[in-house]
């Protein structure tokens, strides 16, 4: 799958209360939560980001809370990927198991500016900032997310294989 | 070669003869664990794969604490799904208000979780677990929604971090301290992806709650688990809790097991640590910290909410007050905590010291409720997270420390070493 979208840089350790703050977990309304997405980071994101932008970030974005809510605002609120160096492990598992995609790329992560034109192919990781020309290639996910990920996430994947009551 | 704890106990919970650290494993899951803020959507996941029955009601549990008792209408919704469901599958283990507890206080008291056990929790600090000898992680609301269907759950095999802690720790200095100290120095995300494996003289003299603690942070330093090898101060806690019929394995590591890395300290000389806004790394000798004014005070959490983190607090408080212009809110983590602190009187020396104690809640914690702070306040709080907004307002900030700071620092209405205040 390719897409392509204009970038917003943040900084490192983005952690999920600044994705979808806590005062706003009193529901799980996926509309609800990406009303506020971004919002402690940058509270004029929303204002700003068209659907299918690029959210390009330093290391270990989505530290601290599990709350799902973050991936879930995210992809509610039509980000159509993130880059970053590194991810904290609970938001990069939800973002496989809920179906958001998300690269690990340092090279990229550094170089590319906001305000960039980016086109990126999800299947080979490979991503070509259009606006400076240069390209990068993604850390690639081992064999059982490629699976995960090519199935529409974890419920699919678990649904399939109907090992429950 | 050897194995780490924790690959043992993964090993012990799939099919297959051997396992090696990045490896992904389906694994059996003992308990599968959330609260009102995520089993919602887990609860909405479960339904829409058309799962009818949960794979096991005695090994999830569900907890009501984070805006229970119910804050608002939308929370009293979410906790509604979570007690319905709780209701029609029968679950053994939730816990309704009045019984309720922070999760990861609870599960440890109720002997519901044991050594030797995988433990997965919609809630990051799940990791708490490791202090009796358990495999437990943090995981998100689908993936606890695929356990509750099948018991299963997927995982990368982690590479271990040894932690070895040397000497003997100061008076006033205790786990927050300890945990707070690693945390400054391998940074929040030291130990991405890694089980944080805590051994030496410091844990071996430190009691349980300490070592809940020190493994609760671990999620702090971007680790998938913090674990401790199960001694007799380990059996004889979960000794004393087990329920009838439970039977519990003790896991400890070979000498020739394989770390990814390996750091020694010696703690003797360690301070009361404090943690600046807005990074749980950002962390300093308490010392470093003094004459920080601060507007309001919580001593509680899944991280320091237990019996001896009140304890400590009233050792300082007794006989003391508050000072002027400063609010302390006290949240006991558990009803037994509650309890067993009213009976030692310990109640009473912090309303008579001018605090506010309330039911067990993870509250103002993560800025929930019962403790908001407005633009421009500071809190010094026994939590786990200070990032902006953490505890209310964005442009509002949290200091961390341990319970003995933190008690003594509503004394004097500023951050200070408890020995200032306790001579």
């Amino acid at each position: 799958m390719k897409l392509k979208g204009r970038v917003h840089v943040f900084g490192e350790n983005i952690n999920t209360d600044e994705i979808i703050p806590a005062r706003y977990l009193n529901t799980s309304d996926p509309q609800e939560l990406a009303k506020h997405c971004m919002e402690d980071a940058d509270k004029d994101f929303m204002s700003k980001m068209v659907p299918g932008d690029i959210i390009v970030a330093g290391k270990n974005f989505g530290c601290g809370s599990s709350r799902e809510h973050a991936p879930i605002a995210l992809k509610a609120a039509k980000v159509s990927l993130i880059i970053a160096p590194t991810f904290a492990r609970i938001f990069f598992r939800n973002a496989i198991n809920i179906g958001l995609p998300i690269l690990e790329c340092k090279e990229a992560a550094e170089n590319i500016k906001s305000g960039d034109e980016v086109e990126v192919d999800l299947d080979t990781g490979a991503i070509q900032d259009v606006t400076t020309g240069r390209f990068y290639n993604a850390q690639k996910y081992p064999e059982f997310m490629k699976e995960l990920i090519s199935e529409g996430g974890l419920m699919p994947w678990v649904q399939k294989r109907k090992q429950f009551k | 070669m050897g194995h780490t704890i924790t690959e043992k106990i993964l090993l012990a919970h799939t099919d297959k003869d051997a396992i090696t650290p990045g490896e992904f494993i389906l694994a059996r899951v003992d308990i599968a664990l959330a609260n009102d803020v995520t089993a919602p959507i887990a609860i909405d996941g479960f339904k829409k794969i058309g799962a009818r029955e949960v794979f096991d009601k005695d090994k999830i549990a569900l907890v009501p604490d984070h805006f229970a008792p119910n804050k608002d209408i939308k929370s009293a919704e979410q906790c509604k799904i979570m007690r319905d469901f709780a209701h029609a599958q029968d679950i053994t283990h939730f816990f309704e208000v009045g019984a309720m507890g922070i999760e990861h206080a609870l599960l440890p008291e109720q002997g519901i979780v044991v050594p030797g056990d995988l433990v997965i929790g919609a809630d990051s600090h799940t990791c708490t677990y490791g202090a009796l000898g358990a495999f437990s992680t943090g995981v998100g609301s689908t993936d606890l929604a695929a356990a509750m269907a099948t018991g299963l759950v997927w995982l990368k095999v982690p590479e271990s971090i040894d932690f070895t802690l040397n000497g003997t720790l100061q008076k006033w200095v205790c786990g927050k301290d300890v945990i707070l100290f690693i945390i400054g120095q391998i940074g929040v995300d030291g130990a991405l992806y890694k089980a944080m494996e805590f051994s030496g003289s410091v844990i071996e003299n430190l009691g349980i709650d300490d070592r809940l603690t020190i493994c609760n942070m671990a999620i702090e330093a971007g680790g998938k688990s913090g674990i401790i090898n199960p001694d007799e101060v380990t059996e004889a806690y979960v000794k004393e809790r087990l329920p009838e019929g439970k039977e519990y394995t003790l896991y400890t590591s070979d000498d020739d097991a394989m770390y990814s890395e390996k750091y020694e300290f010696d703690l003797s000389a360690l301070d009361p640590q404090v943690s600046f806004p807005h990074l749980p790394e950002n962390t300093h000798s308490v010392t470093e910290a003094a004459d920080v004014k601060v507007d309001q005070v919580v001593i509680g959490s899944c991280t320091n909410g237990r019996i001896t983190d009140l304890r400590v607090a009233a050792e300082i408080f007794k006989g003391k007050k508050v000072a002027k212009g400063v609010r302390t809110i006290i949240f006991p983590a558990t009803q037994q905590i509650y309890k067993q602190a009213l009976k030692e009187g310990l109640f009473e020396i912090f309303v008579d010291a001018g605090c506010a104690v309330s039911t067990p809640t993870c509250g103002p914690c993560l800025g929930g409720h019962m403790g908001i702070l407005a633009k421009g306040e500071r809190a010094i709080a026994s939590t786990n997270r200070n990032f902006i907004g953490r505890m209310g307002h964005p442009e509002s900030e949290v200091y961390l420390a341990s319970p003995a700071v933190c008690a003594a620092s509503a004394v004097k209405g500023s951050i200070v070493h408890p020995e200032e205040i306790v001579r």
